[in-house]
């Protein structure tokens, strides 16, 4: 029984092989798109995704743009829980030209590299980093983009930081995992302050934001009090998070953008959806006849119901495969091409369960109607079509 | 030979009715999205348009891009203000205004997270060099008061932003006296004050920006070459509209990749919704077809029928979906825009030219998906056509 629906799932959609590729394609296609789309959302949340729960946070309260004095470091590190500090400012330059874009850092060149192991430096490379004040390191992916070399100059134009500045690459980090961001560069918060201390005198000794590193993340939330608590009505008053939720204050910012990719994901899958309930519609009408020579053998409506819906699952199945077959290849392609936009371009799994998913409900949806009309045909009335 | 009628297409649609349906709804589903993307995109720039004046233009530091990161000190805004050009007001005074703009983190109504606003920081002349900025409650912050007044579309998202409540920041007290509407302008997203008020407050020693109407906008290129020529000055000047344009550049380019590429892949889907449908007409009518050939209509007769008959169907869509997207008019979007790192809303905004795109795109995609039915159509021989009745 199961075998003869098997036989005729597969064999029904060969029977008019131009519909059937048609839908196949489209269908992949869709799955292909969805699948993309997925992975551009979750290309969003990649910050937030790679963020230590052992990180905090600390930033100015009235906004990121405004800085905090450097003395608050050692006030934080006398704070209970708190077992490391560092410090660093958005140095928000350009390189070359302004599509050339790519964060950029000044951080403390010692404590930032160890509280943020994820970033791997070479021994070697991390002592002239240290010796050189130009110094600089930037992540894999960049130096591959713009084909820098170890000890190459970097020229970078300042905006916040008004001036020419002429960095030396130091060094190249790599992520320790696949999914840790290798497009960032940093340079020396130390050689930045320098420089500005000459420039605009009223503006040195200030920091960003804070990182602090805790020992256990289950204290993330009293040790974030007690330093907000610290500078509570002081000039620049506080805000500190874990660093994922600081990375998420950032995706909410763009969230409405987010929503919509979202949202058009699904219209996708909702345009698929009315395309292969159009196709399983018409196979179903030309069947007519068939299902009811079917039912006068003597088969159940509910059998008849099953062909309609093993037809559908196995068109959904071969596109479903082939279209999560193409993802990979296809986010490699574009995460090249936007490197710039999202550092980390990855398909998560939960991507391509989301495409299984999507591919089961077109098939069900889409063999509904049909199925039901197969099972209420008459006897009668569908053989007379046979003619 | 006269042409095959109308009606006899339009009767072959709604025959079958449900597997119309099915296709024209795909289709309108990818106008939809299409013709949504070309409003945002539309909207973003209207609104970015309408914030500047004509007349006005804007100082910036030169390599700043923003105004937030932007910041000029006394001296050369006193050079400034005594270049030629510069507009006179109705009794005498200079129309500029030195601002001083800062970033703030307010709490979004709709998903309770901060989000940076902009606080603008501005003097009566700068509120006469900008007509559109209507109040529509409460009052006008006065100068050296504490005070702050709120954009429309801010005080309808934020909270803790109506007339009568108190912001807490820069160890102030910060009055929300009114409300302003600028209409659909980046200002309608910002919060407004007293320019010396704030710039104590935040402890800013220099200001964000000058702002100044030309006497007369063509003599701009005359003004920029003066400041180019000037070595006390390190700053870059743009007419205001333009500032505004640019400002949105990234956002908007994001938009329109994002949406054209989206337009492209789906409407993949839906021209082969169409084939489907047009192939399954061609077979169900092929002995239609043969009689049709059978009383004289030629093979170009046929071709031109089923290609009518698929931009019908790929119109019908068209126009649900054009139909369905005029609706979001009433809807605005607000979102970060990247290059201000500031909270913007804009709506979506409908012109004739986009409503024309759509339906070419819908009719465009109704002949890509009919043209290959059309062709098997007109070529059937017409004895074994007829055989197949």
């Amino acid at each position: 029984m199961l075998a003869l629906i098997l036989r005729f799932a597969l064999r029904n959609p060969l029977r008019h092989r131009l519909r059937s590729l048609l839908t196949l394609a489209g269908l992949t296609i869709a799955i292909l798109a969805f699948g993309l789309l997925g992975t551009v959302v979750s290309a969003w949340y990649a910050g937030a995704n790679a963020a230590s729960d052992k990180r905090l946070v600390t930033r100015n309260a009235i906004s990121l743009t405004f800085p905090m004095p450097l003395a608050y470091a050692e006030r934080i590190r006398a704070i209970e829980g708190v077992t490391d500090v560092s410090w660093e400012n958005w140095f928000g330059g350009v390189y070359k030209e302004p599509s050339n874009f790519f964060p950029q850092m000044a951080v403390e060149p010692t404590s930032f590299f160890r509280l943020v192991p994820e970033f791997r430096v070479k021994p070697e490379e991390m002592q002239n980093f240290l010796r050189e004040r130009r110094g600089a390191i930037a992540g894999r992916k960049l130096a591959a983009r713009f084909g820098w070399k170890i000890g190459d100059l970097i020229p970078i134009k300042g905006t916040i930081f008004a001036g020419d500045y002429e960095f030396i690459l130091c060094g190249i980090y790599e992520g320790a995992r696949s999914s840790t961001d290798e497009g960032q560069f940093f340079l020396r918060w130390d050689y930045l302050n320098e420089r500005t201390r000459q420039l605009f005198p009223g503006r040195s000794d200030s920091v960003g934001i804070y990182l602090i590193g805790i020992a256990d993340a289950r204290d993330a939330a009293v040790v974030a009090q007690r330093v907000d608590r610290s500078f509570a009505n002081s000039l620049a008053e506080t805000l500190t998070e874990t660093e994922k939720a600081f990375q998420l204050s950032f995706v909410a910012m763009t969230g409405t953008i987010v929503n919509a990719i979202r949202i058009v994901s699904w219209v996708i899958i909702l345009i698929i959806m009315a395309v292969m309930a159009n196709t399983m519609a018409m196979a179903a009408r030309e069947r007519t006849a068939e299902y009811a020579t079917l039912k006068a053998l003597g088969f159940r409506p509910g059998t008849v119901a099953a062909l309609v819906y093993a037809e559908s699952f196995a068109l959904c199945a071969a596109a479903a495969t082939a279209g999560i077959l193409l993802t990979g290849p296809a986010a490699r392609a574009i995460g090249s091409r936007l490197d710039n936009l999202f550092p980390v371009f990855q398909v998560a799994p939960e991507t391509i369960l989301m495409q299984i998913a999507a591919a089961a409900l077109i098939a069900c949806v889409a063999a509904a109607l049909p199925a039901r009309q197969a099972m209420r045909v008459k006897i009668v009335e569908g053989l007379r079509q046979a003619g | 030979m006269k042409r095959i009628p109308l009606h006899y297409i339009w009767r072959n649609l709604a025959s079958r009715r449900l597997t119309t349906a099915l296709t024209a709804g795909g289709m309108a589903l990818v106008v939809f999205v299409f013709t949504a993307v070309l409003m945002l995109d539309a909207g973003l720039r209207a609104t970015m348009v309408s914030t500047g004046s004509p007349d006005n233009v804007l100082v910036i530091r030169s390599g700043s891009g923003t105004e937030i990161q932007s910041s000029i000190d006394a001296d050369q805004l006193g050079v400034l203000e005594s270049l030629p050009h510069v507009a006179l007001g109705a009794d005498g005074q200079l129309m500029a205004a030195r601002e001083c703009v800062v970033l703030y983190s307010l709490v979004k109504k709709q998903t309770g997270v901060p989000t940076n606003v902009t606080i603008r920081g501005s003097t009566q002349t700068g509120l006469a060099l900008r007509p559109q900025v209507q109040l529509v409650a409460g009052r006008m912050f006065r100068p050296g008061a504490n005070e702050i007044i709120v954009g429309a579309s801010l005080a309808k998202s934020f909270a803790g932003v109506e007339v009568g409540q108190t912001l807490a920041f820069a160890r102030r007290e910060w009055q929300i006296v009114g409300v302003f509407d600028a209409g659909q302008t980046a200002f309608n997203s910002e919060m407004w004050g007293d320019v010396e008020q704030l710039r104590q407050a935040f402890r800013r020693s220099l200001h964000s920006s000058l702002i100044f109407r030309l006497d007369d906008i063509r003599n701009f290129d005359a003004v920029k070459t003066l400041i180019a020529s000037d070595r006390r000055l390190t700053v870059e000047i743009k007419p205001e509209t333009q500032f505004y344009a640019d400002q949105s550049k990234v956002l908007a380019g994001f938009i329109s990749i994002l949406g054209l590429t989206l337009s492209v892949i789906f409407s993949a889907g839906a021209i082969i919704g169409a084939m489907i449908t047009m192939y399954a007409a061609v077979a169900n009518r092929t002995a239609e077809i043969g009689t049709l050939r059978a009383i004289g209509f030629s093979r170009g007769n046929i071709l031109v029928a089923f290609l009518l008959e698929s931009l019908l169907l790929s119109l019908l869509g068209g126009l649900t979906g054009l139909a369905a997207a005029s609706l979001l008019q009433s809807l605005s979007v607000s979102t970060m825009n990247w290059q201000t790192f500031s909270e913007l809303a804009f709506a979506f905004r409908l012109t004739p030219g986009i409503a024309l795109s759509a339906l070419l795109f819908s009719l465009a995609m109704g002949l890509i998906g009919g043209v290959l039915p059309a062709w098997r159509a007109a070529r059937l021989n017409i004895v074994s056509s007829l055989r197949s009745a």
